[in-house]
C-alpha cells in the first residue's frame, strides 16, 4: 500500500527548528532546516541522526527545501550539509538564496565572536553550503527528477517567503512554511491554487488568535510610540534585521512624515542599508502598491531613519530603535534593553513572536526579574508592550487557506500543543479532513491510493464517448478493452487493436443451430413468416428479409431449408459468432417455441 | 490539428491552433511597418514638412493633393499613422481560450484582439514582458496623442484609386484593415486581461491541454511555449537567442521530441553579426562625436538599448568620451530603466549574482549615478535646458514617423557632422529616412538582431529533432534580395510546412492516445497474463467517467443480488441487449486434447440429469484441408476446427450447445 510519511525534526508541537521529512512515494524530502532560539545546546539543530546513522544524507534525501531566511527555517544548513554532510540539492527561492547567508553569517558571528562557542560552521562553510542551492522561481515547475517535482507558492511571510508544493505522480504534499494571508504595507499575501493535495502542512503559531484588523493595530503601535516619545522616553523595538522591521519603518517614516515629528528614529546594525537594498532589488516580491509605485518612489528609501551608534543608546532624550534580533535573545536589541529596561519612562515594543526561553518570552509572559548571565538580576521598570505584527497566517488565515488548497489531510507544525489542539478540531469539523498534529520525532503515515494513468486508444475512448452520451445512471455503459502492460507503458486499447498488435489472429467461434419448425409451406414461405414474426418481436433489433430468402437479425443469419425426410417440417438454420452468444442464444430458443398462426 | 496564419510577417507572427478541445493564439505582433507610408508627425511644427507639395495623378489630377504630399520622388500619406493588424476575419476571434506571448515585441496588437474581437479569454505572459510591454504600448500611445492630428485620410484606401497611387502605396496590403493607434484606456483593459506566468510554469487548460513558457534568450522575459497533452507537444519557437546578453540563456533541451515545432522570429538581418554591428556602433558613435557631431540612434526604450549602454559603460572610459553627455527620450525611459533592475529572476548568471552582493544588475545605474547618462520624458521641460551638444542621444520610435526622434532628424538632418546609426533592424532604414530626403546627416545602418540565424537554427533543429517544422513562407527560400543565398532558409527533413497570411494550415499529425486514470479498485481486480516476454495483457470492462476533459475508469458496479432460479430464466426470456460486449478470442484448438476431453466424464458443470455428463463414446475425427471435423455422432453434432475458427453445428439442444461452447472458450485467449 503506498504511502505519504511524515516526520517533525523540529516544529513537532513547538516553535522553532522548523525540519520536517517526509516520504512521497519512494522519494524523501527535507522541508527547512531550522534552529531553535530557546536552546545553545545540541537541542538548537534537528536531530539528523534520525535520517542515518551510518551512511551519508545524500543518499537518503531527494532534495532540501527551504521556505524562507528566518534562522529557525535555515540556521542549521550549514551543520546539516557542511558538518554532518549532504551533497544534494537544496531548493530556495532567490531572494532566500540572497539573504539567508548573510543572516547565517550574522548568527554564526553572534554565537563564535560574542559567544566564543567552538565547533560551530564557519563562513566558509556557509559558501559552501550556498554553492549547493538552487533558486526556484514562483509557479515554476522544478523538476527534481524524473518523478519528482516542486513548485513554489507565493506565501508573504517575509521577502521571497514561499509554500512548496512537492508532487510525485498523482500524490502531492503542500508544506506552507510560514505565511500571511493579508497584505501588509510591503508585502502581498499568501496564495495558492485547488491543487488538493493528499497533505497539507501548516504552520499553526496564530492557531488561536483572531487579529483585529491591521490598521487598528497600526494606530495603536503608532499611538504608543507616539506617547512615549511625547513624554520623552525612549522606544525599543527588538525586531529582525529583515522582514518586520521594513514594514514598521515604512509605517513610522510615514507617521513622522505627517506629523512633522523630530525624534530621531534609529536603525540597529550596519544590515538595514543593504537590507533595504535588496527590498529595491527584489520589487516584484513585494505588494501590489510597492510594485506599482516604485518607479517614482521606492518605498525602501527612508528619509527619517537613520544608522544607530552604540553611543546613542546613553544619548538624553527620546528615541526610537530598531535593534536585532528581535526575540531579545542575545546582540544589540538585548544590551540597549539591559540600559534602558530600569526607566519606566521607556517603552519595549515586541512586534513578533518570541520563542520560550528567550528574554523576550519571558517578559511577553510577565517577568518583571530577569536572572541574566553572571546571577545578575535585572529589574524591568520599562514598559513592555506586545503588538502582534509578526506575518503569520492566524486561525482564520489558516482556515481561508485550507479552504483554498482543499487537501485531503491537514497536518499542524510550527504551534504550541494546545492551541494546535483546538485548531485541529475546528478544521476537523469544518472541512472534513483529517487533521494530525505529531510532536517531534514522531511518525504520521497517510495510506494513498494513487490511481494508475494509462493510454487510452483514442478509437477506443471516442467510440465510447460517442455512445455515453446518454448517461443513464441504472445501467451505466461498460467500456471493454485490453490493457497491454509492456515495461512501464501501459495502453488500454480495443480488443481488436491489442490482437493487431500482438500479431494475433483472431479466433472464429460460430455457431449454427438447426431448429424444426413444423411448416406445409414452401421454405420461402416460412422465412417470410419467420421473418414478420422476428419483425415483431425484437422492434429495438435490425431485422432484414435478403433477396436470397434469407433472414437477418444484427448479423445473426437465419435460413430456412427443407427436411430431407419429413416434408411438413422445415429446418431454420441459425448462425452466429460468439460476439452476438446472447442474441443468438435467445433466437433460437425464440423460434424453438414456433411461429405465431399466419392470420 | 489546424494552424491559423494571422500575420504575414515572420517576426511579429499571430497564429491560432486549435488542438484538441481548445484555441489557443500565439502571439499578437502588429505590423507596424505600414507606418512607413506617412508622413512624420513632428513634435514641433516643421515648415519643411508641412510645405511639401501635394501629390497629383500623372493627368494632372490632384484631387488627392490633401491627402498625398510628395517628398524627394516617394509619396506619403498625410494622416495618422495607421498599423496592419493580424487577420481579424480568417477564424472567430470570440472562440480563442487563450492567448500565449512570447515576448513583449510580440503583444503589440493585444488591445485590438482583447477589446474589439469579442475576446473573453486570458492572456498568458510572463512579469516582465507585461511590464515592458506595457512600456512600449504607453510609449507609443504618448508618442501619437501628444501630437493631434486633425486630418485622417482614408480616400487614397480605396481600391480603385490604390491602384494608380505609386509604390510602395499601390503595394500595401490589407488597407482597408489598417487601424490608427489604440488607446491607454485600452491598453490598461488588455493587460487586465493577462495572467501572469514564471518560466517552467505548467498552466492546464480546461483539463485537456497543458501550457508552458520556457526562457528563449532574446529578451527579458521572453519565452517559447510548450503546448502539450500527455501524448503530443507542440513547441512554438518565437524570438529566441543563443548569444549571451542580458536575458536568461534560452532552454533548449525542453524542446525536445516535439511532434511539430512552429519556427518563427528568426533573425531579420541573417548576414549581420551582432557583434561586430556593436563595434561599428561604437566606431562610428566615437568617431562622429570626436568630430564634433551629434549622434542620433532611433530606438525602443527597452532591449539591445541595455546591452549598447552597457557596452558604452566599458568603452566611454577608454574612448574618451567621459565628457560627452548621453541622452535616453522616451516618455518611459525612467521606467524602463528602473524595471530592468528588478527583474534578477529573467537575467543571465552573471546578472544575477550581482544581485546577491547586492547591487543592481545592470550598469546603468551608475551611468545614471555619475550623470553621464541622463533621461527625460520628451524633449521639452528639463531637457531643453540640460541640452548640450555634441551628444547622443537615444530615442524612438525607431520607424522615425513619431516620436523625439522627428525632432532631432529635422534638428541635425542638414549638417554632415552628425551620424544617425540604425540599430533595430525592424524596419529597413533606407524607407524609414526617405521623407527626410535630401538629407546631409551621415548614415549608419549597424542592425543588431540577436535572433536566431539559420546556421543556429539548423543546429537548433538537429539537436531537438521535430518530427515536423511548421515556418512562415519566408524561411523556406532565401530573401529576395540574395536569392543565391541557399545558405539563408531553413533546411530540415522532411521540408517545413510553410505558411503566409490568411493561410489555414492542417499540422500533420494524428493524435492517437489519451490519457485515462484507471482507479486503484479497478486496478487491484485485473487480472494481468503474460503472452510475450515482457508484455503482460488483462483485459478491461470498467465504467468510464468523463469531467473537465479528464476520464477516469472506475469499477463495474456490482451485478444486483441473483434472485431465485425461476425469476432468473423468466429474465432469460427478455431481449438481450446486443451492446454487451464479448471478448474477442485467440488462439488455437488442439484437437486431440478438445477429444480427450470430450470423451471424458464431465463434472463440470455438475449437472446430473444430463447423460453427456459420461462423456462421448461415439466421437469421430476426420482431417480436412484446413482442420479437422469432429462428429458426435449420436447427438448429429459437428464442430469444425481449424487454425483460426471453430463451427458448432448442432441441433437445437442448448445444453449441449452451451457445453461445447465453454470447452471450447477454455482453450482459447479471451480479449
Amino acid at each position: 500500500m503506498p504511502e505519504i510519511r511524515v516526520t517533525p525534526l523540529g516544529a513537532g508541537q513547538d516553535v522553532g527548528r522548523s525540519c520536517i521529512l517526509v516520504s512521497i512515494a519512494g522519494k524523501n524530502v527535507m522541508l527547512d532546516c531550522g534552529m531553535h532560539m530557546g536552546f545553545s545546546d545540541d537541542r538548537r539543530f534537528p536531530d539528523f541522526s534520525y535520517i542515518t546513522r551510518s551512511g551519508r544524507l545524500t543518499d537518503f534525501l531527494d532534495c532540501v527545501i527551504i521556505s524562507h531566511f528566518h534562522l529557525d527555517h535555515c540556521g542549521a544548513l550549514p551543520y546539516f550539509s557542511e558538518m554532518v554532510g549532504y551533497d544534494g540539492p537544496i531548493y530556495m527561492t532567490q531572494p532566500t538564496q540572497a539573504i539567508c547567508p548573510i543572516l547565517l553569517e550574522d548568527y554564526r558571528k553572534i554565537a563564535v565572536d560574542k559567544k566564543g562557542e567552538a565547533n560551530f560552521f564557519t563562513s566558509q562553510m556557509i559558501k559552501d553550503c550556498m554553492k549547493k542551492v538552487v533558486a526556484v522561481h514562483l509557479h515554476q515547475t522544478v523538476q527534481v527528477d524524473d518523478e519528482l517535482e516542486i513548485k513554489a507558492y507565493y506565501a508573504g511571510h517575509v521577502l521571497g517567503a514561499a509554500m512548496f508544493q512537492i508532487k510525485v505522480g498523482s500524490e502531492s504534499v503542500v508544506y506552507t512554511g510560514d505565511y500571511n494571508m493579508t497584505p501588509d504595507r510591503h508585502l502581498g499575501a499568501a496564495w495558492i491554487d485547488k491543487c488538493r493535495p493528499n497533505l497539507l502542512i501548516t504552520e499553526s503559531t496564530y492557531a488561536t488568535t483572531i487579529r483585529d484588523s491591521k490598521r487598528c493595530r497600526e494606530r495603536d503601535f503608532l499611538k504608543k510610540v507616539h506617547e512615549t516619545v511625547e513624554r520623552g522616553g525612549k522606544v525599543l523595538i527588538p525586531v529582525f534585521a529583515l522582514g518586520r522591521a521594513q514594514e514598521l519603518c515604512i509605517l513610522l517614516e510615514t507617521f513622522w512624515e505627517r506629523m512633522d515629528l523630530k525624534a530621531p528614529i534609529y536603525f540597529s546594525t550596519g544590515l538595514t542599508e543593504k537590507a533595504n537594498h535588496y527590498y529595491k532589488l527584489f520589487i516584484p516580491w513585494t505588494n501590489q502598491k510597492i510594485r506599482k509605485t516604485f518607479v517614482q518612489r521606492n518605498m525602501f528609501e527612508f528619509k527619517h531613519v537613520k544608522a544607530f551608534d552604540r553611543a546613542f543608546a546613553d544619548s538624553p532624550g527620546p528615541m526610537v530603535v530598531f535593534a536585532t534580533p528581535g526575540m531579545l535573545h542575545a546582540g544589540q536589541s538585548l544590551q540597549i534593553f539591559r540600559k534602558w529596561a530600569g526607566n519606566e519612562k521607556n517603552m519595549v515594543i515586541m512586534p513578533g513572536y518570541c520563542v520560550q526561553g528567550t528574554v523576550g518570552h519571558k517578559i511577553l509572559s510577565g517577568q518583571r526579574k530577569l536572572e541574566m548571565e553572571g546571577r545578575q538580576v535585572l529589574e524591568v521598570k520599562m514598559q513592555v508592550e506586545y503588538m502582534s505584527f509578526s506575518a503569520h497566517a492566524d486561525a482564520k488565515g489558516i482556515m481561508q487557506l485550507v479552504g483554498q488548497a482543499e487537501p485531503e489531510n491537514v497536518l499542524l507544525v510550527h504551534g504550541e500543543a494546545k492551541k494546535m489542539e483546538f485548531l485541529k478540531q475546528k478544521i476537523e469539523q469544518e472541512f472534513r479532513v483529517s487533521c494530525y498534529m505529531p510532536a517531534n520525532g514522531e511518525t504520521v503515515t497517510l495510506p494513498t491510493s494513487p490511481s494508475i494513468p494509462v493510454g487510452i486508444s483514442l478509437g477506443l475512448l471516442k467510440r465510447e464517448l460517442a455512445q455515453g452520451l446518454l448517461p443513464d445512471s441504472k445501467k451505466p455503459r461498460l467500456l471493454h478493452g485490453t490493457l497491454i502492460m509492456k515495461d512501464s507503458n501501459f495502453r488500454l486499447v480495443s480488443s481488436e487493436q491489442a490482437l493487431k498488435e500482438l500479431g494475433l489472429a483472431e479466433h472464429q467461434l460460430r455457431f449454427t443451430c438447426r431448429v424444426h419448425l413444423h411448416d406445409t409451406r414452401k421454405e420461402q414461405e416460412t422465412a417470410v413468416r419467420v421473418y414478420s414474426h422476428l419483425k415483431s418481436v425484437l422492434k429495438d433489433h435490425c431485422v432484414q428479409h435478403l433477396p436470397d430468402g434469407s433472414v437477418t437479425v444484427e448479423s445473426i443469419l437465419i435460413q430456412a431449408a427443407a427436411h430431407s425426410e419429413d416434408p411438413g417440417t422445415k429446418v431454420l438454420l441459425v448462425s452466429w459468432t460468439y460476439q452476438d452468444e446472447e442474441l443468438g442464444s435467445y433466437l433460437t430458443s425464440l423460434l424453438k417455441k414456433g411461429l405465431p398462426q399466419a392470420s | 490539428m489546424k494552424l491559423y496564419c494571422l500575420s504575414g510577417h515572420p517576426t511579429l507572427p499571430c497564429n491560432v491552433l486549435k488542438f484538441k478541445s481548445t484555441t489557443i493564439m500565439l502571439d499578437c505582433g502588429l505590423d507596424m511597418t505600414s507606418t512607413l507610408n506617412f508622413l512624420p508627425l513632428p513634435l514641433v511644427q516643421s515648415p519643411r514638412l508641412s510645405n511639401l507639395p501635394g501629390w497629383s495623378l500623372k493627368d494632372g489630377n490632384a484631387f488627392l493633393d490633401k491627402e498625398l504630399k510628395e517628398c524627394s520622388g516617394h509619396v506619403f500619406v498625410d494622416s495618422v499613422p495607421e498599423f496592419c493588424l493580424p487577420e481579424t476575419e480568417l477564424i472567430d476571434l470570440s472562440t480563442v481560450d487563450v492567448i500565449l506571448i512570447s515576448n513583449y515585441h510580440c503583444m503589440m496588437a493585444l488591445p485590438y484582439i482583447t477589446e474589439h474581437t469579442g475576446f473573453t479569454g486570458t492572456v498568458y505572459a510572463t512579469e516582465p514582458s507585461v511590464q515592458i510591454g506595457r512600456l512600449l504600448m504607453e510609449e507609443l500611445v504618448n508618442f501619437i496623442e501628444r501630437v493631434p492630428k486633425a486630418q485622417s485620410a482614408s480616400l487614397w484606401k480605396n481600391k480603385d484609386i490604390q491602384r494608380l497611387l505609386p509604390s510602395p502605396l499601390k503595394d500595401a496590403v490589407e488597407v482597408s484593415t489598417w487601424r490608427r493607434c489604440y488607446t491607454m484606456q485600452e491598453v490598461n483593459s488588455a493587460l487586465s486581461k493577462i495572467q501572469l506566468v514564471g518560466y517552467s510554469q505548467k498552466i492546464e487548460l480546461f483539463g485537456a491541454v497543458q501550457v508552458t513558457p520556457l526562457s528563449s534568450g532574446y529578451a527579458l522575459g521572453s519565452s517559447n511555449w510548450i503546448i502539450q497533452s500527455h501524448y503530443e507537444k507542440v513547441s512554438y519557437v518565437s524570438g529566441s537567442s543563443l548569444l549571451t546578453t542580458h536575458p536568461q540563456p534560452m532552454d533548449q533541451a525542453s524542446l525536445k521530441n516535439s511532434d511539430v515545432l512552429i519556427l518563427t522570429g528568426l533573425t531579420q538581418i541573417p548576414t549581420a553579426n551582432p557583434d561586430s554591428m556593436v563595434g561599428e556602433f561604437c566606431s562610428n558613435l566615437s568617431l562622429t562625436v570626436r568630430n564634433g557631431g551629434n549622434v542620433l540612434v532611433p530606438c525602443y526604450p527597452s532591449g539591445v538599448i541595455y546591452d549598447l549602454l552597457e557596452c558604452l559603460y566599458q568603452y566611454i572610459d577608454s574612448a574618451g568620451l567621459s565628457s560627452i553627455p548621453f541622452y535616453f527620450i522616451s516618455p518611459v525611459a525612467n521606467s524602463s530603466l528602473e524595471f530592468s533592475q528588478i527583474f534578477a529572476e529573467w537575467l543571465c548568471h552573471n546578472k544575477q549574482t550581482k544581485v546577491y552582493l547586492p547591487e543592481p544588475p545592470f550598469p546603468h545605474a551608475e551611468l545614471i549615478q555619475t550623470n553621464k547618462l541622463k533621461h527625460y520624458p520628451s524633449i521639452h521641460g528639463d531637457f531643453s535646458n540640460d541640452f548640450r551638444q555634441p551628444c547622443v542621444v537615444f530615442t524612438g520610435h525607431p520607424s522615425l514617423r513619431f516620436g523625439d526622434v522627428v525632432h532631432f532628424m529635422e534638428l541635425w538632418g542638414k549638417s554632415s557632422l552628425n551620424t544617425v546609426i540604425f540599430t533595430e533592424p525592424d524596419f529597413t532604414y533606407l524607407e524609414a529616412l526617405a521623407p527626410y530626403q535630401p538629407l546631409a546627416m551621415k548614415c549608419i545602418y549597424c542592425p543588431i538582431d540577436t535572433r536566431l540565424n539559420f546556421i543556429q537554427v539548423s543546429k537548433l533543429l538537429k539537436e531537438v529533432q521535430p518530427l515536423h517544422v511548421v515556418c512562415p513562407e519566408q524561411y523556406t527560400q532565401p530573401p529576395p534580395a540574395q536569392s543565391h543565398r541557399i545558405d539563408l532558409m531553413i533546411d530540415c527533413q522532411p521540408p517545413a510546412m510553410s505558411y503566409r497570411r490568411a493561410e489555414v494550415l492542417a499540422l500533420p499529425f494524428k493524435r492517437r492516445y489519451e490519457k485515462i486514470e484507471i482507479m486503484p479498485e479497478l486496478a487491484d481486480s485485473l487480472v494481468p497474463m503474460e503472452i510475450k516476454p515482457g508484455v503482460s495483457l488483462a483485459t478491461v470492462s470498467a465504467v468510464l467517467h468523463t469531467k473537465d476533459n479528464k476520464h477516469i475508469l472506475q469499477p463495474p458496479p456490482r451485478p444486483a443480488q441473483p434472485t431465485g432460479g425461476k425469476k432468473r430464466k423468466r429474465a432469460s426470456d427478455d431481449i438481450p441487449d446486443c451492446k454487451v460486449l464479448k471478448p474477442l478470442l485467440s488462439g488455437s484448438i488442439p484437437v486431440e486434447q478438445f477429444v480427450q476431453t470430450l470423451e471424458k466424464s464431465t463434472q463440470h458443470p455438475p449437472v446430473p440429469f444430463l447423460l453427456e455428463q459420461h462423456g462421448f463414446s461415439d466421437i469421430k475425427v476426420e482431417d480436412t484441408a484446413k482442420g479437422h471435423i469432429v462428429l458426435l455422432q449420436e447427438a448429429e453434432t459437428l464442430i469444425q476446427i481449424e487454425e483460426d475458427s471453430t463451427h458448432i453445428i448442432c441441433d437445437n439442444d442448448e445444453m449441449l450447445r452451451v457445453r461445447l461452447r465453454d470447452l471450447v472458450l477454455k482453450f482459447l485467449q479471451k480479449f
